[in-house]
């Protein structure tokens, strides 16, 4: 049964090629069923295998198809490596990519470019699944990049606008910073351990560096520094909002389900690593609690609804990594899973509502929907309260909580992580709820003309499903034994110790976290649904709350403060060099062979005697100079 | 027989040599300028024949019968490249030739 592991990676490549080879000859319902079908099968496998892995619970199955290449000793292959974090991994990418992938068929249906859309997404599934499955971290970066080209070529998909265009530069050069610290960090590994076996790396790795050695905290860092790049996390943060201009289910497979976890995978696979280097630690999780409240506040400002959920992802990943840095490892990866099934969901209805408006993203100009679009608002409203992490009835309050409580009483948790989370979720709901008030209630400002079909419908309700039900698999301690999760991911995963000081007062954190949340949603009813006009008035009124409404709506002014950094010296410094400096040595040693020709050719004046006085004059030279020397 | 010294001898090769090549360059005729050269191959061809009398060998000989096999090569081509040039220009003026420059 493990034998057929290399399926999961390869039905998608394999329809991917299909697609690039043929899809344009082919009918779109072919393209529909191959696009959905291959990550379909996937999924099927996925399901068998993790049916097989569950009950017979060994530590993983490795499966190795053939190397690389072989140099020098060093041989990385082809393998694939299944334990308990990459079956979490694989079954969402799968899963949720295949729903989404069946959206997809409905949504672009009247698309030109119907089969490069399903050859780019096949495509992102095979890589990010060859990057989750990798048993080695030069597999995993083949992945990692496959995944960066997939973002690229998908959200400039509509090309033909300069702006969307932009975006997907701006995304593939700002990763690629990312990339470039991450590669570094390879390196370092390569040389340490001869290998790039992750496997083999994370067993050797404590034997090798002490904790807090030099070399520990660097790789650490610059790991970390890929996994900001790619999970859209602060200082790199600035690339996921623009990333919107692709298709919406593009938003929801890559740039909010999958590929931006990317960063919460990889830290967490290289867990090890990061145990050993205690301020890369802190670093990620201060990271990762400055961004939740930065991404939060620019949420509560943004009116574009996909960018709304664009920043309410950075801030979702914020936790993940919060979690992380606090060694709540597996607490990330249960919010990682469950924020893939609630934010997808929530990207769905939002690509739903946008085809029913005609294109329009501006929240100001909808309202009223609940009563035309009714599946669509109790979907939406079934992600936003679990985004919202309502308590006891959502799954977001479950693995949110889970992070919460692990910030203030795990070892490396303290009151200032905790605070900044608290205030997250806080800031969480208005936002959420402000998003679900402008949008539903209210009066309808536009006319629905195109009710989503049942291929939108069906991947809505089944992920509604999921943002419910996928809580209960994991309970906190003082409600009910119940941790299913964290048992399947602890033979990769380490446990988080608990302050015992604190472990006693766990109902009451978890009541400030739930009351935070009902009291956002409240806020959220109060100022733009119950007294809209009142709120509005009393931002306008003062130049103070503008200056800061303005701030948070341009993303706290990161994109004009890189421009002025970075950007605009660049673009300066290759104007004063338009003529290139380094090219003036070539040019300058052709023209000076020009220049000798022009002279010597000017001998050439065709009077013989002038070339025999030339012979002559060079024969006494020549004698002169052999009777001289 | 008197022994003449073959100091005496090769001065009067170079005598023959250098006046040769002078009026190749300053001769503007060019039949002029290819009896010059003519001169010159003799002169090269009387220091041989002197050397090889004073060493008594006969490759200086020997050489001077190249020589002038290589004279009479070289002159039937000259000539017909003369017959050529006048026929084109009309003139033996060598530096009328100068159309091939630069």
């Amino acid at each position: 049964m493990e034998n057929l592991l290399w399926l999961i990676p390869a039905l998608p490549f394999a329809g991917a090629l299909l697609l690039i080879l043929f899809g344009r000859r082919m009918p779109r319902n072919l393209v529909a069923i191959l696009g959905a079908g291959s990550v379909g099968f996937s999924a099927l496998i996925t399901l068998l295998l993790g049916f097989q892995f569950l009950s017979a619970r060994p530590d993983f199955y490795v499966q190795q198809v053939w190397t690389w290449f072989d140099v020098a000793g060093f041989s990385p292959g082809i393998a694939f490596h299944l334990d308990a974090l990459s079956l979490v991994f694989v079954f969402v990418v799968t899963f949720v990519g295949f729903l989404i992938h069946v959206y997809s068929a409905g949504y672009m249906a009247d698309e030109e470019d119907f089969a490069r859309f399903f050859a780019c997404m096949n495509l992102f599934v095979g890589s990010m699944l060859m990057l989750v499955l990798a048993d080695n971290l030069l597999l995993l970066y083949l992945g990692w990049e496959g995944v960066g080209l997939c973002s690229y070529l998908l959200i400039g998909f509509w090309y033909k606008n300069p702006a969307n265009g932009y975006a997907a530069r701006k995304a593939f050069i700002i990763t690629r910073v990312g990339d470039t610290a991450m590669a570094i960090g390879l390196f370092i590994l390569f040389q340490t351990f001869g290998t790039l076996n992750i496997q083999a790396i994370l067993s050797e790795a404590p034997q090798t560096w002490p904790v807090g050695s030099q070399k520990a905290v660097l790789t650490a860092f610059l790991l970390l520094g890929g996994a900001v790049g790619k999970s859209g996390q602060l200082p790199l943060q600035t690339w996921l909002p623009d990333a919107m201009a692709g298709p919406t289910p593009v938003s929801a497979l890559i740039h909010a389900a999958t590929m931006v976890t990317a960063g919460v995978y990889l830290i967490a696979r290289t867990n090890v690593i990061f145990e050993l280097a205690p301020p890369a630690m802190m670093a990620v999780a201060i990271v990762g609690a400055v961004t939740l409240l930065i991404a939060g506040c620019t949420a509560l400002t943004q009116y574009d609804l996909k960018r709304v959920l664009a920043y309410s992802t950075i801030s979702q990943i914020g936790y993940m990594f919060l979690a992380l840095g606090v060694g709540a490892w597996s607490a990330g990866i249960f919010h990682f899973m469950i924020h893939a099934f609630f934010k997808a969901l929530l990207f769905l209805c939002a690509g739903a509502i946008i085809i029913a408006l005609h294109h329009e993203q501006d929240m100001r100009q909808m309202g009223g929907l609940r009563r035309a679009l009714p599946v669509v608002f109790w979907t939406f409203l079934i992600g936003a309260a679990s985004l919202a992490a309502l308590p006891l009835v959502t799954a977001g309050f479950y693995s949110k909580d889970q992070i919460l409580w692990y910030a203030l009483a795990g070892e490396r948790g303290n009151v200032w992580l905790y605070l900044a989370a608290l205030v997250g979720a806080f800031i969480t709901a208005i936002y959420t709820f402000r998003m679900v008030f402008i949008t539903f209630y209210g009066e309808a400002k536009t006319h629905v003309s195109h009710p989503p079909g049942l291929v939108m419908v069906v991947p809505l309700v089944i992920l509604a499903i999921l943002s419910t039900v996928g809580g209960f698999i994991e309970l906190p301690h003082n409600f009910a034994h119940l941790t299913l999760f964290s048992d399947l991911l602890q033979p990769v995963l380490p446990g988080i110790a608990v302050d015992e000081t604190i472990g006693e007062s766990e109902w009451m954190f978890q009541t400030l976290a739930a009351g935070v949340s009902v009291v956002g949603l409240f806020l959220a009813f109060l100022f733009f649904y119950a007294r809209p006009a009142a709120f509005q008035e009393t931002i306008t009124r003062s130049k103070v709350t503008m200056a800061i409404r303005d701030f948070w709506f341009s993303g706290w002014g990161f994109d004009k403060l890189y421009d002025m950094l970075f950007v605009r010296p660049y673009v300066y410094l290759s104007k004063l060099n338009k003529a290139d400096v380094i090219d003036e040595i070539y040019t300058g040693m052709a023209s000076l062979a020009e220049t000798l020709n022009r002279a010597l050719s000017r001998t050439q004046d065709g009077v013989l005697r002038n070339y025999i006085t030339g012979v002559v004059v060079g024969a006494v030279l020549i004698l002169t100079l052999s009777l001289l020397l | 027989m008197t022994n003449i010294p073959m100091e005496a001898g090769l001065l009067l090769a170079g005598i023959l040599f250098t006046l040769g090549l002078i009026s190749v360059l300053i001769r503007r005729n060019i039949i002029f300028m290819l009896i010059s050269v003519e001169i010159m191959l003799n002169a090269a061809g009387l220091a041989f024949i002197v050397a090889a009398t004073r060493w008594a060998q006969p490759d200086g000989q020997v050489m001077f019968i190249f020589i002038l096999t290589m004279a009479a090569a070289e002159v039937s081509v000259g000539l017909a490249l003369i017959l050529q040039l006048h026929h084109q220009l009309k003139t033996l003026d060598s530096d009328a030739a100068n159309k091939m420059f630069g």
